[in-house]
């Protein structure tokens, strides 16, 4: 069975410039911005603590990266376990996987309370970026 | 009827304990520690040692201002609460404490301020004023070794409830919850530090970080910009009934004002 649902697509959504997306079952299988990310910039953003924040949480295949998280799982072969579809779903709002985690929803603005006021209506990162993260993501296999 | 409710029964209660679990995973009164014992040697002694720890300065200041007189009134603290040693022995281990005229609790900072505006006719200080810290950090040091003492009654329950509550909500872009680190994942690592639990055992503190004295209240700031979530206006009831919340959680923790923090 496969359950299609249209995210995102409501007009206050698209004013605040989340584009519109679908879900398939546990994935969204289609690029967000309809082009193929950068893996190159994809790793830059996973491991920079302002932006992708990933390493806080995370560990992953980054000797050289002295201060990394414990809170969630290795990145490492997470294109292994993982299809592209699933990496984009998980990135853009992880709680529709797993409804109680601790992974911000990168991809989202409904839903939030007190938002800091220089963040308030933005996701956390753009489409674009979400799209190099996959790319990114998708060549960690083990 | 009677067999319903007994299927009914185990099946709620067995609902009620999921949802209690999810909803709240405190951390037993056992297993509480402070924030002191995750410190490095280094700085845990400069805490301990009162010629090192770099917060003596300020309860050299608060010592200063207690006898000093202010305002209209030319009060000064002294004359009316005599030796502190004495008159504010663990005083600050019980606060936020309810103050009946207010119908609310007042922290320490708020309660030292009641005495300022109505025994000393003087203004308020600021928030995180070097004078508030001082006056702060020098009554917090009467209870020093004391145990965490806030009263739990109907007046102050509904407060304690309402801090609990902020606690646990998703806040800020990153939506978490103070629940999310200092429970759910206190000792793992947020990149390099270790997360504490989150005990308000040793405010206000000299933080390396800061290099100065801070209050609880700019602690809980800091968190709630890691969050990416608005940070309430200073003295705001959401700060104070957090406090509390934290002060309660701490019960019976031992009080280490001024404690030194990285
Ligand atoms: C606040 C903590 C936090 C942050 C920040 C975070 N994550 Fe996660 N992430 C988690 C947790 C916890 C899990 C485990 C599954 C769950 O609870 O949803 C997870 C799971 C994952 C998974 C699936 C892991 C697996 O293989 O099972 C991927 C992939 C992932 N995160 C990628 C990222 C990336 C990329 C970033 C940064 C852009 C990031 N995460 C930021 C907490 C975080
Ligand atoms: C004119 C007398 C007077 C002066 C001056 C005064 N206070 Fe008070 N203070 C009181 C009284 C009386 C109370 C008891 C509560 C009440 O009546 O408001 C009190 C209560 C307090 C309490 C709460 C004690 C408790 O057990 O909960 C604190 C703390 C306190 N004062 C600190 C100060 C500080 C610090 C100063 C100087 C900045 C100061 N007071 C100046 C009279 C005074
Ligand atoms: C993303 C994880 C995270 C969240 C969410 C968070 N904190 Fe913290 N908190 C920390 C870290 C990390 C420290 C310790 C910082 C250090 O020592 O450098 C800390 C320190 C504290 C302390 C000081 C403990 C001490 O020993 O002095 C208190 C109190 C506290 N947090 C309360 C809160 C409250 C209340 C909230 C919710 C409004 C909250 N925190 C949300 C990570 C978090």
């Amino acid at each position: 069975m496969v359950a299609t649902l249209m995210l995102g697509a409501s007009a206050s959504a698209r004013a605040q410039g989340v584009r519109p997306y679908t879900v398939v079952g546990d994935a969204i299988p289609a690029s967000l911005t309809g082009a193929p990310g950068d893996p190159e910039r994809g790793l830059k953003i996973v491991t920079n603590r302002q932006v992708g924040l990933c390493l806080l949480c995370h560990s992953g295949p980054y000797p050289e990266e002295r201060f990394q998280g414990t809170m969630a799982p290795t990145l490492a072969g997470a294109g292994t376990r993982w299809s592209e579809g699933q990496l984009r779903l998980r990135m853009v709002d992880a709680a529709r996987i797993s409804p109680e985690t601790i992974m911000p929803p990168y991809y989202r603005v409904d839903g939030l309370t007190r938002v800091a006021p220089g963040f308030r209506g933005k996701t956390i990162l753009t489409a674009e970026q979400i799209e190099d993260v996959v790319a990114y993501l998708k060549t960690l296999k083990n | 009827m009677e067999k319903r409710l007994r299927l009914v029964a185990p099946a709620l209660a067995i609902v009620l304990a999921a949802i209690a679990s999810l909803a709240f995973a405190e951390i037993p009164l056992s297993q509480r520690r402070s924030g002191y014992e995750q410190m490095s040697r280094e700085v845990k002694a400069m805490q301990d040692d009162d010629t090192s720890n770099p917060a003596s300065l300020s309860v050299l200041d608060g010592e200063a201002l207690w006898t000093r007189r202010e305002g209209s009134a030319q009060k000064s603290c002294a004359d009316c609460h005599h030796d502190a040693e004495t008159s504010m022995r663990g005083v600050s281990a019980r606060y936020p404490a309810f103050d009946a005229a207010k119908r609310r609790p007042l922290d320490i900072e708020q309660r030292i301020n009641l005495c300022r505006t109505e025994k000393q006719q003087a203004t308020p200080l600021p928030f995180e004023s070097r004078d508030l810290l001082a006056l702060t950090a020098y009554l917090g040091k009467q209870s020093r070794g004391m145990p965490i003492a806030v009263i739990s009654d109907d007046d102050t329950k509904p407060f304690i409830e309402a801090g609990r509550q902020i606690y646990a909500r998703r806040q800020g872009q990153l939506n978490l919850s103070c629940q999310n680190c200092h429970d759910d994942n206190a000792g793992q690592k947020l990149a390099g530090v270790e997360l504490p639990q989150g005990h308000p055992t040793g405010y206000p503190l000299y933080r390396l970080e800061w290099q100065s004295l801070g209050s609880l209240q700019r602690r809980l700031r800091n968190c709630l910009f890691g969050m990416r979530a608005e940070p309430y206006a200073y003295g705001a009831d959401e700060y104070v009934d957090l406090e509390l919340f934290l002060m309660w959680r701490a019960r019976g923790m031992t009080v280490e004002t001024p404690a030194v923090r990285p």
